[in-house]
Order: structure tokens, then sequence, then C-alpha cells
């Protein structure tokens, strides 16, 4: 990653528990075991990570994982018990309650599982929310407000309640107002979750468009694996509080740190993880039909290469197209074949 | 335990040690009247002993009113203030609606604009029953207030229309603000609940003293009055509804920025505006309920009419006014039950001008405006005319007259066979108890319902009403109260059952039950007075009829809720319907059942309050007496006593149905 670190936390740890925070008194690190026999409830243990500029980074666990704990002490909604959370360099953990509320006001914007709407406004009256709390007049948060409501693809229902909307559009609204006033980190807490399968599709490939356009440093919450490895850049997963592997698809498939991690990879059809870099033969003497660029996930090669003739291979190249390796007509032809297996 | 072996109650062969305490206690207190003799104090607690608790908030109170330095300004000051507060509006509103717009003092007053006339008031209540739901609501709304015309009770029903119109708002700004602080700060939270609690309890009437002696007797009393017995139930909504806000929209609000106050007003209070809403048509019905008792401390209108008719035992004129009062409380709950349960715009209804959004508004005030027009040319715009005025006044007492002559032995049998058999026995019983043994097994059933923290609030709170010198009127409460009681269970939890079995029962006992609880309390005295005349029979039938809702209520969806699955299992075990009720949903319908009965021992105590007029001899007729003598000190710790019988009847049982519900699973 060469981009700037957006956003990181170090050592984040969320106990539940009466005076939790004297299990850290001087750098102290509880254990497991004395968590539980104090009856605290290690929520979120021991958790470091580094958001990149422009990156869609996953957390993803099952539900008790503490993905939705973590992603609140990244945004305080919840406090902490210890460690240390940076926005831009800056220690969330000590800014005041004035800074924080001027944070979220404008560099940080969060979407909901369950939309958390409000029901006594219309769409725009919703999306124009975080810009009237500001203090924005009303002609310009409204202004502002249509505008997303066009990106969002709901023009016409400026003046619809959310009960008279759809699931899918009720979160198209709350994507949009958490757009409105241009965060620098989007936070998403299982948009998708609450959604019918066929909506949930199409809203994640609505969530790619946006990103393409927008280019927001993100933090998804997801327990989805399909979900994370369709639009993760990297992805974390988390078990019982701790994060067990920080890791792009690829790297979580051909490397998987636990046998847990491996459980969840196991159902993921591999051509729709592994790149062309991944693959590839660092030898890149001869003639190739087709190039592709080494980052391109095998499943995009499909039709080309069942195109090729036998023995065949695709010129892998970087950024600037110099060919840095080749790629067997075969290899991506097996790795097709290769259905996951059962579980 | 089992679900089962809880049913049947049977869980070893072994003595329970609760049996042996209570033989215990019980041995203890018989063995006590072998002892009277040497131990009068045990039956009769000694004058000597009685704290002047009376005295001291005499004196308390002469003093704050007398000499009370609050720094900036005294006491006396700030209660002018406040009834400055209130009067200001409350004159604006009684001008408009009841006596127009005068200028100058007294007789020479002369009006300068007129009142609005009856005409244009009910138009106004059609449309706001349009606007609120439906024309049939309109038309409910706008017949409630038609009879006020006809039947010549619109100059008593405007004044007390108008101190309903100021009281409600200030009711309800007061328990929101309250219960915003209470959702606030944990503290305030932990101080206001146990408050709330005894402001439930404690009868209206024992701090009409106090108000009356700082506000004087007048409207503005009346309404400070109403203000706090109404206010209670909205604080208890308020702080209900504002943590039923999903968590995620708080947090959705927390995100976009929100300061604690734009929290509040734009994001929590506004997306529970609905439950605020029930909160805001319980104050209404409370004021409703008040406006008799108001009318002791000076209401003036219906109330006071209704008052006089009762004490002069004018049947008719009493019947008139009181139907009055039924109907405008009719119109104002159905008006704001359905104000609250107003579905959720839809979009493009808000776009537009303000003349297009509100056209009932526009119309009304047309109605209000050609009103005034035509009330240039004719009287019959501001009074009703004579001609269209009735009166069934002479009707009434003839009823009551007619069933006296012809019924009078029957009823009369009837009265004194349940005096003489029932009534009077159980009374002279309770009376000779010795308060210690008393206070003993009040204190034992807190220790086995609710362990020694019970106990000891129970218990303390019993040696209260010894320690005052109350006893022997609490004891004639709890006679009155507990005799109600039994009636009521055995009317009110067989009709509870029939119907919980029945859907067409169910919707006819709906209706009526419905009805009931939006008659004001006084209504139910009329007729038994008239039947039975004063006295504890007649009192006793009075807190039947107002407290059997809950009792009836409870029953029904008690036994509605038994979970369906067992009701299954036990008819394929091939339990008959009567089986089916006995050995099934009773046994565990009982503790939500009992929660009914709670609810009608609280009804029952604050009815026998108002029993008090019909000649009771008890601690209402002690509050009521500290009324009529303005005697602070008495009313209040009378007042309070009635407050902690109602509390220990609540904690005991309600400390039962929850270990009742525990040991069945149901929670």
């Amino acid at each position: 990653m060469d981009q700037a670190v957006k956003l990181s936390c170090r050592h984040v740890w969320k106990v539940f528990g009466d005076n939790a925070e004297n299990l850290f008194s001087e750098g102290a690190t509880p254990s497991q075991q004395e968590l539980a026999a104090g009856g605290y409830i290690g929520a979120v243990r021991d958790a470091s990570l580094d958001v990149h500029e422009g990156e869609i980074f996953i957390i993803m666990g099952l539900s008790g994982s503490g993905k939705s704990t973590l992603v609140r002490c990244l945004t305080r909604l919840i406090d902490p018990t210890a460690g240390e959370i940076l926005f831009d360099a800056q220690d969330l953990m000590k800014v005041s309650v004035a800074e924080l509320i001027d944070m979220r006001r404008h560099k940080m914007g969060m979407v909901f599982q369950h939309f958390a709407l409000l029901p006594h406004r219309t769409v725009i009256g919703n999306v124009a929310f975080p810009l009237e709390v500001q203090g924005v007049d009303r002609k310009t948060r409204e202004d502002r407000a249509s505008q997303v409501i066009d990106l969002v693809g709901l023009n016409g229902r400026e003046s619809y309640y959310p009960r008279e909307l759809s699931g899918g559009q009720q979160q198209r609204v709350g994507i949009a107002r958490s757009l409105a006033v241009e965060p620098d980190v989007w936070f998403l807490d299982e948009p998708f979750s609450a959604l019918d399968p066929l909506i949930r599709r199409e809203m994640q490939d609505e969530f790619l468009r946006l990103q393409s356009v927008l280019h927001k440093t993100i933090v998804f919450i997801t327990h989805d694996f399909d979900e994370a490895v369709r639009l993760a850049d990297r992805i974390a997963i988390m078990k019982d509080g701790e994060i067990i592997q920080i890791g792009t698809p690829e790297e979580l498939v051909l490397a998987p740190a636990t046998d847990y991690v491996r459980e969840f990879t196991r159902g993921i059809p591999r051509a729709k993880v592994l790149s062309a870099h991944a693959m590839m033969s660092p030898n890149c003497q001869g003639s190739y039909p087709e190039t592709t660029i080494a980052t391109a996930r095998i499943e995009t090669l499909i039709t080309r290469a069942a195109d090729m003739e036998k023995g065949a291979a695709f010129a892998v190249t970087d950024e600037t197209g110099a060919i840095i390796g080749e790629l067997g007509r075969e290899v991506v032809i097996n790795l097709l074949s290769d259905t996951p297996e059962e579980e | 335990m089992t679900a089962l072996s809880a049913i049947t109650g049977r869980d070893d062969a072994r003595i329970s040690p609760w049996l042996l305490a209570w033989v215990t206690v019980l041995a203890a207190t018989v063995a006590l009247f072998f002892l009277k003799d040497q131990m009068p104090w045990a039956f009769k607690y000694p004058r000597s002993m009685i704290i002047p608790l009376r005295g001291v908030l005499n004196d308390s109170m002469k003093w704050l009113m007398d000499s009370a330095d609050l720094g900036l300004f005294t006491f006396k000051e700030l209660t002018r203030f406040l009834s400055w507060v209130i009067e200001q509006p409350y004159n604006l509103v009684k001008s408009l609606l009841s006596v127009g717009f005068l200028e100058g003092q007294g007789s020479y007053a002369v009006e300068v604009f007129p009142r609005m006339s009856w005409v244009a008031i009910i138009i106004a209540v059609i449309l706001l029953g349009r606007y609120a739901k439906d024309w049939k609501l309109g038309a409910l709304a706008g017949i409630c207030f038609l009879y006020l015309a006809l039947f010549d009770q619109w100059d008593s029903a405007m004044v007390t229309l108008s101190s309903i119109v100021i009281a409600v708002p200030f009711g309800v700004a007061g328990g929101l603000l309250l219960g915003i602080a209470g959702y606030r700060y944990r503290w305030f939270n932990q101080a206001l609940v146990p408050v709330l609690d005894l402001m439930q309890t404690v009868p209206v009437f024992a701090y009409l003293v106090p108000i009356l002696i700082m506000f004087g007797f007048s409207p503005v009393s009346a309404m400070i009055a109403t203000i706090i017995y109404a206010m209670p139930p909205m604080v208890r909504v308020t702080m209900l509804a504002l943590e039923q806000v999903p968590e995620e929209v708080v947090e959705a609000g927390r995100m976009a920025g929100c300061s604690e106050n734009q929290m509040l007003w734009k994001v929590q209070i506004p997306s529970v505006m609905h439950t605020l809403m029930i909160g805001v048509n319980q104050v209404v019905m409370l004021s409703l309920n008040m406006v008799i008792i108001a009318s002791m401390i000076g209401a003036g209108g219906l109330g006071f009419d209704v008052l006089s008719a009762l004490k002069r035992l004018q049947i008719g004129q009493g019947i008139e006014a009181g139907l009055a009062i039924t109907l405008l409380a009719i119109a104002m709950d159905r008006v704001s039950q359905a104000l609250a349960r107003r579905p959720p715009p839809v979009h493009g209804e808000t776009v537009g001008k303000w003349y297009q959004r509100h056209p009932y508004i526009l119309m009304a005030l047309g109605a209000v405006a050609v009103t005034w027009f035509l009330g240039m040319f004719t009287p019959a715009m501001d009074a009703v005319p004579d001609a269209l005025k009735i009166t069934t006044g002479s009707f009434w007492g003839d009823v009551v007259k007619w069933i006296n002559i012809n019924y009078f032995d029957q009823l009369d049998a009837v009265k004194n066979f349940l005096l003489l058999n029932l009534m009077i026995p159980f009374k002279r019983f309770l009376l000779t108890l010795p308060w210690v043994g008393v206070v003993a097994m009040v204190a034992l059933a807190g220790y086995q319902l609710g362990g020694w923290r019970l106990s000891l609030l129970t218990g303390l709170l019993t040696v209260f009403l010894a320690v005052v010198g109350l006893w022997p009127k609490a004891m004639v409460t709890v006679y009155l109260c507990g005799i109600s009681v039994m009636l009521v269970c055995l009317i009110g939890i067989p009709i509870g059952v029939a119907s919980a079995r029945n859907e067409r029962l169910h919707r006819i006992v709906g209706v009526v039950i419905d009805t009931l609880q939006t008659l004001p309390s006084f209504v139910y005295l009329m007729p038994v007075v008239m039947l039975f005349r004063v006295g504890d029979f007649a009192a006793m039938l009075a807190v039947v009829a107002y407290a059997i809702v809950p009792a009836i209520r409870y029953t029904d969806h008690g036994i509605r809720n038994v979970p369906p699955h067992l009701v299954e299992a036990a008819t394929q075990a091939g339990c008959t319907r009567r089986q089916l009720l006995w050995k099934v949903q009773m046994p565990i319908a009982l503790p939500e059942i009992m929660l009914g009965i709670n609810q009608t021992i609280m009804m029952a105590l604050a009815m026998l309050v108002i029993t008090a007029l019909v000649g009771t001899r008890e601690l209402g007729q002690e509050v009521y007496m500290a009324l009529a003598r303005a005697e602070t000190g008495r009313g209040l710790v009378a007042g309070v006593s009635v407050a902690f019988i109602a509390i220990i009847a609540d904690r005991l049982i309600g400390a039962w149905a929850r270990q009742r519900k525990q040991e069945l699973g149901l929670d």
C-alpha cells in the first residue's frame, strides 16, 4: 500500500464490566482468563489496524465477534477502554467533545444496518439533516441534498417519507445522508445485511459504482465473506474480539493464518479472488496472444482464455505496461473448474 | 422448580419454615387478646406517644407563607408570580370562550368584544374531529358539544374547558421537561421515580389544602392542582419514550454531529412523537378527572354544578352536569387519541401554500368570523336561544322517586342484609386487631415475598399509620377498600374470564369498560346515593363501579396471554373446557390477574377519598375535613397515610406476582 494512512487504531480494547479501565492501569493488558474470572466481557481485544486513503477496508466476522463494537470505537460512538485511535494522525481519544462533534460534522459519515432514518422527515429532510445540524442555510443544504439524492438514484422521491420506501431505497437514503457532508472517511455498518439477497447484490454494485466516482476511505463491516471478497481491497477477520488476520482477499485465500480463516475461505471460488499476479510464472520470453494487468482477477480472464489456443499464455504486465510474467491458458481454465470444496 | 410443580405447589412433604413463621405470628397475635389488660398499648396506640406531625406541617406551612425568604424574593411573591403566569393565558382563553372581552370592573363591565359563538365552537370541534380522523369522529365530538348547548350547560362547560385548555399545555410541558431531565440524569431519575409513585397514590385532596393556602380559593389554584395531578403520567411516558428511540437512530444523530440539544429536539423527541401523544391524552383525561375535585378550591364551571347538586341532592341537575363532564371527556379523549394515532404524513402532503395545507383551520376561522358577524344582528349566536334548550332534570328525579317508592323495601333489605352480615362484622374484626400484630403480619409477608428490604418498608409504613394516631381510621379504610375489592373480584374476574373465552362478549365488554374509564369518578356517586342514601353501603357500590375496570381487563388479558402451546397441550391431553380453565389457564394467568387486582386497590383507595363526601368515616373523611377547615397538616398526614396503604398493597402484590411469574418461567 503506497497511500497514506488515514485512520488507524493501536491496541484498542473495549471491555464491558464495572471499573474495566482498572484492568489497564500501568499499561497492563488482561488475559482472556483474567477477563472471564472478573466477569468482564472483552468485546474488542487488542485490535490494531491501518486504513489507507482511498481503500475499502472490510472488517468481517460473525455476530458477536466484536466488529460492530470496533467500528464504534473508531468513531468514538463507544469509548474504548484502552488504546489509541488516530484519525489523520490526530488521537481521537484526546480531542474535546466540541472537536469530536466538529470532526463528525465534516469528516465522518456512517451508514447503519437498519438504516436509522428519522421517521418524521422526508427523504430530503433526512439527507439534509447533517447539514442542518451544522447550521447550513436551507437553500444550500437542500441543493446539496438533491445532488446526493441524484447520485444514489432516488430523484423524484425527495418528498417521500422513509416508511413509504422499500428497504433498498431506504438504505439509499441512508447512504445519501452519510455522503451529504462529503466525509473523508465513510463507515458502513453491515449496510446491506437487512436487505433481500437480490437487492443486496444490486446495492453492492451501486456501492462499487459510487466508490469509483468518490474514492472515499471506507471502513465496511459485514458478516458475509462473499460480500467482503466482492468489495474489499483488504479484509480484517475478527473472532471473539480479536483481529485474527488482515490481508487482501488473495492473501487470505493463499495464506490463511488459522484454520478459522481457512474455513471461511474454503467456500470461495478461487478464480474470484486470485489475481493474475498470484498465478503467473516469472518467465516472460515468447509471444503472447493476449495481455493482462497483474492485478486483474482470474475470473475476468475466462472468456478470453476460452478463445485462446491450447498451450498459449497471457502476458502479465505491471501498471507501466512492462511485461513481468506469463499466465498459461490452462492455469486459468483449471482454476475455473476448481469448484470450491463443499462445506 | 419445573412449571408443573410450580402450578401444583407441591414441592415436598416437609413443613415449610414459612408456615411455621405464620403460625407463630398468628398465635402471638391471638395471645395478645388474652393479655389485653396487661398490654392495652398493643391494641390502642397510646395518645401520649403520637408524633404531632400535623402540627409540625401546619407550622411550617405558616412559616412558609408568612416569613420564608428565598433571597431575591419571598415565598409569597413566588406563589403570586406563579399564579400570575397561569392567570394571563387563562383570562385570555376564558374571555374568548366564556365571558367575552370586558372593560371595567364587576357589574359595570362593558363587553367590548363578544366571546366565540357556540355555533362556531361546535363547528370548530367537528372540524377538529375530521382533521384528527374522519367525519364520524367529527360528528361524535359535535354531538357531545351540542349536548352542552342544548342542555343549558354551555356557560359552565366553557369555564371548565378554558381551565382544561390552559392546564393541559402546562401539564404536558412540565411533564416533558421533567421526563427529559429524568432520562438524561441518572440521579434525577432515581429521585423522581419514588416521588411519582407517591404522587400517583396520594389522594388529590391531600395536596389541595397546601395549594389552597398558597394560592387562595381561585381558578388558578384549581388549575395548579390539576396540573400537579395530571403531570406524572406525562413524565413517565416521556422517560419511557426516550428510552425507546432505537440505538442506531441516536448513533446516526451523533454521527451527524448533533449537539446534546439538537439530539433531543431534532432526533429523539420527534421520532417518539406518537408515544408522547399518548402521554398528552393521559394528561387530558386526568385533567378532566379533576374537574369536580378542582371545583372545591375554586374552579367553578361544570364541577361546581355537580358538587352543589350533589350537596343538595338535586338529582336532575347533578346528572345533567355530570353527563356534560362525561361527554366533554369522551369528546376530548376520542379526539386526542385520534390525534395520537393519526397516520404519519404521506409525501406531497406538506407542500403548497399554508392555506392549502390547513383547510380545516381556514374553515374554522371562517366559521368564527361568520358567526361573529351574524352575532351583531342576532343574540342567538352568543347564547343558546331558550327555545332550543331541553332539560330532563325532573325526569331523573321522577325515576328515582319511582324506584324509591316501589322498590324501597327490597333495596333496603339488600343493603341491611349485607351491612349486618358482612360489612359491619368485618369492620369490627379489623378494628379489634392489635396494631402490633398487624405490623408483624405485614412485615412477615414482606419478608416472605421480597426479603428484608420489603419487610422493612412495609413494616415501617404500617407503623407510621399507628404513630400518627390514625390507626382506627386506617383500619376503616382497609375495611371499605377490602370489602369493595372482594366484591370486584366476585364480579369482575368471572366477567374477565367469560370475555376471554368469547369474542363477541369481549368486544361488548371492551366498549363498556372503555366508557366506564372515561367517566369521572364523581359520576358514580350520584346514582348510588340516590338509591341507597349516604353511608358505607353506597360508598362501597360507588367504589366497586369505579374500580372494576382493571380487574376485568387484566383477567381477560391474562387468560388470553396463556401461551397457546400450553392450551394445545392441555386440549390434546383431553381437558374439558372447565378443566382447561381451572388447571391451566387460571394458574398461569393468576399473576397477571393479581396485577389487575392491584390496580383495583389503587383505584378503590382513590375513590374512597371521594366517597368521604357521602359520609364514610375513614382516612378520606379526615382529608376532606382538613380541606374544609384548611388544615394543611391534617390533610397531608391523612393523605400520605392513604398513599402508604396503597404502597404497601402495591409492593406486596407486585413482589408476589414477580415471584410467581419467575417460578412459572413467564418472564
